[in-house]
C-alpha cells in the first residue's frame, strides 16, 4: 500500500458496468508525486490523506462485484508517525 | 521480497474491515548498503516488528494477506520477517 492525498475526482459516464456508482478519485502519491485514479472503498473526500492498495487485491473490497480496478483507497489516515 | 526498515506507522480509523486490528507499518526500502532507496510504503505487520527493525517485505497480494491471516483482502504488502543479518558473497 502507499500513502497519498485526494486531490480531485474523475467523472466518467460511459464506463464498465461494475464501476457504476463507484467514486473515482484522483490521488497524488506521497513521495514521487505521481497522480493515480483510485476507486474509493471507504468514503474518502478531497484533501484527505489516504492509503491505496494496488494490484488484483484492489478489487477485493467490492467482492463479489467484479470491479475492474488496480488501485483502491482502503483507508483514511488519521495520523502518520514517522520516527526518523 | 525486499529489505526495508520500519520507520513508523499509520493510524486510520476508517478503513477496510480486513485491516482492523492490524499494525500498519511505514517502511523505507533499503539498498544493499543499507541506504534508503525509493519512497516509503505501507505494509501490514505479520511478525510483530518494531520501529527501527530491518525487515523482509512481500509485495504480492496473496502472500501478504495470508501472512496476516486474511483472505480476499485488499492487502498488497506485509512484513514477513525481521532481518538479523545479510551476507553478500
Amino acid at each position: 500500500m502507499y500513502l497519498g492525498k485526494v486531490i480531485g475526482r474523475v467523472v466518467s459516464s460511459a464506463k464498465n458496468e461494475a464501476l457504476e456508482g463507484r467514486k473515482l478519485l484522483l490521488v497524488r502519491r506521497t513521495g514521487d508525486g505521481r497522480t493515480v485514479v483510485a476507486v474509493d472503498a471507504v468514503g474518502a473526500g478531497a484533501g484527505e490523506t489516504v492509503y491505496v492498495c494496488r494490484g488484483r487485491e484492489a478489487s477485493f473490497p467490492f467482492s463479489p462485484a467484479p470491479v475492474p480496478t488496480d488501485a483502491t483507497i482502503v483507508a483514511i489516515v488519521d495520523n502518520i508517525n514517522d520516527y526518523r | 521480497m525486499i529489505i526495508a526498515r520500519v520507520v513508523g506507522n499509520v493510524v486510520a480509523t476508517q478503513k477496510d474491515v480486513t485491516h482492523e486490528g492490524q499494525k500498519i507499518l511505514l517502511i523505507q526500502p533499503l539498498d544493499l548498503n543499507g541506504d534508503e532507496s525509493g519512497d516509503t510504503l505501507l505494509a501490514l505487520d505479520g511478525v510483530d516488528a518494531g520501529p527501527g527493525d530491518r525487515v523482509l517485505v512481500v509485495q504480492e497480494g496473496w502472500s501478504a494477506a495470508s501472512a496476516v491471516d486474511r483472505t480476499m483482502a485488499p492487502i498488497d504488502a506485509a512484513v514477513v520477517g525481521v532481518v538479523d543479518q545479510v551476507e553478500t558473497a
